[in-house]
């Protein structure tokens, strides 16, 4: 049982693939240490207890996709001092957030035999259009040493160090090769939120964007060398702008011009 | 007729994903028994139409946090399959390493942290670390030994980002190869302990016999234990190539869950995991995990699913002499990869996931976009034989208190280390009945 006086951590869980509460379960080193600090009063994946809220720092997974669920998330923001989502799903809405594309009728049309059964809704969104968020971990998956840094912030009331420059930042701290300039590789690094630690280029690939928009992405220039310098066809660099984090809204307005321009030609 | 109960569990713990439990019984007998899945599906097989067939390992490891690598394994056979690519002995030698680390991590955490505690009475394995130390600790370092592999091999744990279709992005020299070397072979002796620790627990008995007996559904392999290739074989006949999956199993939609139930046409109900590949593919085993198998006096056929916990462990061992072996047999592939050019196609692929079973299939078009996915994962198949489990056991327990009884369900449950996240994904819709998906 908790001692008084330890915080209470509360680990919810909503749409996705439960890849970024793991982390938590795969900080191997750390675990046992952390939950001496801390009290771990919700976490469902672990633990059958259950602690009755308030809660000092509730992490959120998954985005929101039912009616159900859009009502959980208001009950968890109001048993929280703090509300952090970790991951794309609850950042962005997820690959899920694929949904959210395209012709919805006819999506439904081809999956839904009977869709009016079925209790869900026709976009996947992330946790902060239906509540106020305190701090948004992007990845997919998130790193499990910006969680706990993310987790020791809030617990001790001072912002996180998690940066927010692009994965170019994070191949020169690595000493990466340059994909894209030594190989011709397209890459989403010049636009992508950093965290990964480049894993990517490190393993001489392009980075797919699954940390989500950077502050301040310019991609629309990013669109233009990918066509212009490297070749890419439009179909590919769309794909790459609508994966998993297909609905942050840096990326999705770019894959909907790229869309849009498309008609035009 | 006695007054009739229920046991009702709305939120199950220590299972990967959302499910809930509705038993009713009475003195006669139990009257219902329903897993029932309310996590919300988020229709992979929809939306990946119209995608890069390269771009299917990526996407469906989102099915899973927990098993990524299965995923990425089934989609990329698949392709293959489709695209007419065979691996070079060398690059599969390498699929089969980082399949190792996932069995590793994925098998060691359902042990330690979320089926143990029901065997020595805890609500979790932080709780249990208080009074275990040293196990729990052991459990953890195990498990990050798994993960190692993964994080070499994959470039992390979760989502690893090297495979592809055709091989690797990059392929590990012999150095990097021999630094994890010596992790593995510490955490090898501790997998051997981990082996005796589960072997000394108590199991409850249940042994289902005559027409109830299970039909156990595995690949297997002439020479090796199965992973990524094989036959689809059963321990009642059933002996198919991959191909042919489709003709023999379908699934099933029931209304009270958001997965569909997979069942064997001709026989019903079929049992997929580590119990099911040990039973049927024990002499494929390595000699260190035969012979502590026979030193703990574990039978080489087990049929009671409280003992998976100790199959999970002897598979544990079995991927650390493995992955030491082919560390030891590395031979560096030339290529990365093999190139391929796409043309419409189609094509499927079973592999083994920790869980079991992971069935895969797609079409492609002359571009390479996926036409047509299809993906039937363990949890699915081993929900019915769950339910079947829990309508024999119950009876045989009746005289428990009810917290107990409850507990036994959850634990029967658990057995099948169930990964629900995998389960609702596939969500096909056709639906029988008139009524909700979701309750």
């Amino acid at each position: 049982m908790g001692k008084p006086g330890k915080p209470k951590l509360a680990v919810w869980k909503f749409a996705s693939c439960d890849g970024c509460q793991l982390s938590l379960l795969d900080c191997e080193d750390e675990l046992l240490q952390l939950a001496d600090a801390i009290d771990i009063a919700y976490f469902m994946e672990a633990s059958s207890r259950q602690v009755k809220g308030p809660y000092d720092l509730s992490l959120v997974e998954g985005s929101i996709t039912t009616a159900e669920d859009e009502v959980r998330i208001r009950e968890v923001r109001e048993q929280s001092r703090a509300l952090v989502t970790i991951g794309a799903c609850a950042t962005a809405g997820g690959i899920q957030a694929l949904r959210n594309f395209g012709d919805v009728k006819e999506f439904t049309a081809v999956v839904y035999a009977r869709p009016e059964y079925i209790n869900t809704l026709e976009t996947s969104t992330p946790i902060s259009a239906h509540v106020p968020v305190d701090f948004e971990l992007q990845g997919c998956p998130i790193n499990k040493r910006q969680l706990l840094e993310v987790i020791s912030a809030f617990l001790h009331r001072r912002p996180p160090q998690v940066p927010a420059h692009s994965v170019c930042i994070e191949c020169k701290l690595r000493g990466n090769v340059c994909v894209w300039v030594a190989h011709g590789t397209p890459c989403m690094g010049p636009v992508t939120h950093a965290g990964c630690g480049a894993v990517c280029p490190a393993y001489n690939r392009g980075c797919y964007g699954c940390y989500g928009p950077k502050e301040n992405p310019n991609t629309a220039s990013l669109s233009h060398w990918w066509q212009e310098e490297l070749g890419t066809d439009r179909v590919t660099l769309v794909e790459n702008l609508r994966n998993f984090n297909a609905a942050a809204p840096a990326f999705a307005a770019e894959s909907r011009r790229q869309e849009a321009d498309d008609g035009k030609e | 007729m006695g007054k009739s109960k229920t046991i009702k569990v709305d939120y199950l713990a220590r299972v990967e994903g959302e499910g809930a439990l509705y038993i009713r019984y009475d003195d006669s007998g139990v009257h219902d028994v329903k897993l029932k899945i309310f996590e919300p599906p988020r229709f992979f097989e929809g939306f990946m139409r119209g995608r890069d067939y390269r771009e299917a390992p990526d996407i469906t490891a989102r099915i899973c946090g927990i098993c990524p690598v299965a995923y990425q394994m089934s989609a990329l056979h698949a392709m293959e399959d489709a695209l007419g690519l065979a691996p070079t002995p060398e690059l599969r030698a390498l699929r089969r390493l980082i399949y190792c680390g996932e069995w590793i991590e994925s098998h060691v955490l359902h042990i330690y942290m979320l089926h143990a505690p029901d065997f020595l009475g805890y609500d979790s394995a932080v709780a249990m670390a208080r009074d275990h130390p040293n196990i729990v600790q052991d459990g953890l370092e195990i498990k990050k030994a798994g993960n190692s592999i993964v994080r070499l091999l994959g470039g992390r744990e979760i989502h690893p980002i090297n495979v592809r279709v055709g091989g690797f992005y990059r392929v590990p020299d012999p150095g990097e190869l021999g630094k994890l070397r010596e992790t593995l072979e510490r955490a090898q002796e501790m997998a051997a302990d981990m082996v005796r620790w589960a072997a000394s627990l108590s199991f409850p008995r249940f042994e289902r016999a005559g027409e109830e007996t299970y039909e156990f559904v595995a690949l297997s392999h002439p020479d090796e234990y199965p992973m990524n290739e094989g036959r689809v074989v059963s321990n009642k006949g059933l002996d198919i190539a991959v191909h042919e999956y489709e003709q023999h199993f379908q699934e099933e939609h029931v209304p009270y869950s958001n997965a569909l139930q997979c069942v064997l046409k001709e026989r019903g109900a079929y049992f997929v995991g580590p119990m099911a590949r040990y039973n049927l593919n024990f002499d494929r085993l390595s000699p260190r995990v035969k012979q502590l198998a026979g030193e703990i006096g574990f039978p080489r056929f087990c049929g009671n699913p409280f003992q998976s916990i100790v199959v999970r462990s002897l598979e544990v061992l079995y991927a650390f002499d493995e992955a030491l072996r082919l560390i030891d047999s590395y031979q560096q592939p030339s290529e990365a990869y093999l190139e391929a050019e796409p043309y419409a196609s189609r094509g499927c692929a079973a592999t083994e996931a920790p869980r079991g079973l992971l069935y895969h299939r797609y079409g492609i078009d002359e571009a390479g976009k996926i036409t047509d996915a299809r993906i039937v994962p363990p949890t699915s198949q081993n929900q019915k034989t769950i339910e079947e489990d829990l309508r024999l056991l119950l009876p045989q327990y009746l005289r428990l208190p009810e917290a107990q009884l409850q507990g036994l369900c959850e634990q029967a449950i658990r057995n099948y280390d169930p990964c629900i996240s995998c389960s609702t994904h596939f969500l096909q819709l056709h639906l029988e009945q008139g009524r909700g998906a979701l309750q």
